[in-house]
């Protein structure tokens, strides 16, 4: 039943949903009102749903969210298909591979589920800006990097402006690794956002490079005593392209020599890949756990009929079974989160010692020496040396010469638990 | 790639808003509270727009190593402070810690860094080794075995390797101020 493009849906279609659409239970937040203003909301493009990546926890999260009746999806991904996804990533077939990850996901949902629109975007997410983002309810994050989505926490971040409440976008954030998994819910400004944790994040193995030269006792050691002593040595201009066969073989077989005169065992392809790409292997029912946490997350924070996770939860299945949920807490020194941001109007000409002044007069904040910087432009570092030096003359200069209207100035200090932000307006 | 085009295009017509990444914003704090530094260290910055590469000079007053003027350089990446700065010395020193292509064998570089460090820390760490070098995590193991056995003879080879000398089969840059 097709009008103007729209599907009409069926008797009872979503009736399992509309069950927590019709009323609310008993935790259900005050601001709750159930009834088919809700539903007609959830299937409408006024919650318009974006799901960042399309791999392991993408294809699941995508299913979830076409399941449950959001009907307006976005979905970015710059990665292709490769056949090795196939085991788990099951919006994909073989005929795929090679083809770009969203646009085969997108496809394969609006061919499933019909009414279900997803706009795919081959390409990376810093391609993106502000405006695309804020289209968007609620972004849903299934990343493999801890680069990725630092970008699009401090991206969502700083787009909040708190005297637009249309401004606020949650993220919801899934991650798995091996049997381990998490689902987080991020509120701007409310709860801990990406970066507050990062000191949680694990980090890529590493090895005493001391134990890599000298005391080798591991195949990784092998590994990484060819990649990141023999190779630079060897090839001091290229960088290793784990992607590249030439690349792996030639570390796989200086890795094995090594491990030979050492008497090693376990360095195969396999692992010198694992260990370049840092490779940490998927598992299927971990993403479906992940997956369909995170996405009742999302359908809980767009409906608001139950309330949502405090706000991470983590899933160990590596030693038998445990989930555990706490609340991560805002770091005040915070890069992204702990950055106050405030409108400045300022005369045009004031030089920019006199803002500098200005700052040291601030009342609430007890600055001292203040660097400024506007973009990743320093306006003034009060040290080190040679950074203060070239930085002085900008002090005589007319601020409007520096920064442009409606631009910001990022202020640090000893006295600020991180940053300041400036949103520099001339009167 | 047409992605890439667009990209460039957009950051030349200026569309692309003005925004401090977390790593550049922590890295300025880094900075602004350095300050001025001891007078055993010195930064220089080749590109002073640019505090994501710069060199570090360390003229030890103590110790083994006085007198030489050792010079690393710097490379932070936007993975900062999640990834460690990458950090090599740029001449040729015989030192237990430090091999020959200039890898410096320092914890806090490597398995035991953490984002509460910072580039003070580093800094710190590096002026420690030539105080104190560590002959039981060699990187230069001759120059290690030296040192854990015959301090005497490792001094020697200390003060001639830094005015440029010959230990064994390598010579060694002149790092004598």
């Amino acid at each position: 039943m097709q009008v103007d493009g729209v599907v009409n849906d069926w008797p009872n279609r979503w009736r399992h949903p509309d069950v927590y659409m019709d009323r609310g239970g008993p935790f259900a937040p005050e601001s709750f009102i159930g009834g088919d203003e809700l539903k007609e909301f959830i299937h409408s493009e006024d919650c318009k749903i974006l799901v960042v990546g399309a791999g392991g926890l993408g294809c699941e999260l995508l299913k979830n969210l076409a399941l449950m009746g959001f009907k307006s999806i976005d979905v970015i991904d710059m990665d292709t298909i490769d056949v090795s996804n196939l085991n788990r990533q099951f919006l994909f077939r073989y005929k795929d591979v090679g083809k770009s990850k969203a646009e085969v996901a997108a496809e394969f949902i609006m061919k499933r589920v019909p009414g279900c629109v997803v706009t795919p975007y081959f390409g990376k997410i810093q391609d993106k800006d502000e405006e695309y983002y804020s289209q968007f309810a609620i972004i849903i994050c299934g990343l493999d990097s801890v680069e990725a989505r630092r970008w699009m926490n401090a991206t969502v971040l700083s787009m909040y402006d708190e005297d637009d409440p249309s401004t606020l976008k949650p993220i919801v954030d899934g991650g798995t690794e091996g049997f381990k998994g998490q689902s987080r819910v991020i509120i701007p400004k409310s709860t801990a956002c990406y970066e507050c944790s990062l000191d949680m994040q694990t980090k890529p193995v590493t090895f005493p490079i001391c134990t890599i030269a000298n005391t080798p006792r591991m195949p990784e050691h092998c590994i990484q005593y060819a990649s990141i002593l023999l190779w630079p040595k060897e090839y001091p201009t290229t960088k290793i392209d784990g992607d590249d066969p030439d690349h792996i073989n030639w570390l796989f077989n200086e890795a094995s020599k090594r491990a030979e005169e050492y008497g090693i065992r376990g360095v195969t392809r396999t692992l010198t890949m694992g260990v370049v790409k840092n490779i940490i292997p998927a598992i299927a029912s971990t993403n479906a756990i992940v997956a369909a946490a995170t996405a009742n997350e999302a359908f809980k924070l767009a409906t608001s009929c139950a309330a949502t996770v405090n706000n991470y939860m983590m899933y160990v299945g590596d030693e038998g079974l445990y989930t555990y949920t706490f609340p991560l807490e805002k770091k005040a020194d915070c890069p992204v989160c702990g950055t106050e941001s405030v409108k400045l109007a300022i005369p045009a000409t004031w030089k920019l010692h006199e803002l500098m002044e200005s700052l040291l007069e601030r009342q609430g904040t007890q600055m001292k020496k203040p660097s400024l910087a506007c973009g990743d432009r320093s306006l003034y570092m009060q040290g080190p040396p040679p950074l203060e030096a070239a930085t002085r003359p900008n002090l005589e200069k007319l601020v409007s010469e520096l920064v442009k209207e409606g631009d910001t100035v990022v202020v640090t200090d000893s006295g600020l638990p991180i940053s300041l932000k400036l949103v520099i307006h001339f009167e | 790639m047409s992605m890439k085009k667009k990209a460039a295009a957009d950051a030349a017509a200026g569309t692309s808003k003005t925004k401090t990444s977390a790593a550049r914003i922590r890295l300025q704090k880094d900075m602004g509270d350095l300050g001025s530094l001891p007078k055993t260290m010195q930064m220089s910055f080749p590109d002073p727009n640019d505090m994501f590469n710069f060199v570090l000079t360390i003229t030890p007053d103590d110790g083994f190593y006085k007198g030489g003027v050792f010079t690393f350089s710097f490379k932070v990446k936007e993975g900062y402070p999640h990834e460690a700065p990458k950090v090599l010395c740029t001449q040729k020193i015989y030192h237990p810690n430090i091999d020959l292509e200039g890898n410096v064998c320092l914890n806090i570089l490597r398995e035991d860094w953490k984002p509460v460090l910072n580039i003070n820390s580093v800094m710190i760490g590096l002026q420690y080794i030539f105080l104190e070098p560590n002959p039981d995590d060699p990187l230069n193991k001759e120059a290690a075995q030296v040192l854990s056995t015959n301090r005497k003879l490792f001094e020697q080879n200390v003060n001639k390797s830094m005015k440029g000398g010959c230990i064994g089969s390598v010579t060694y840059d002149c790092v004598s101020a």
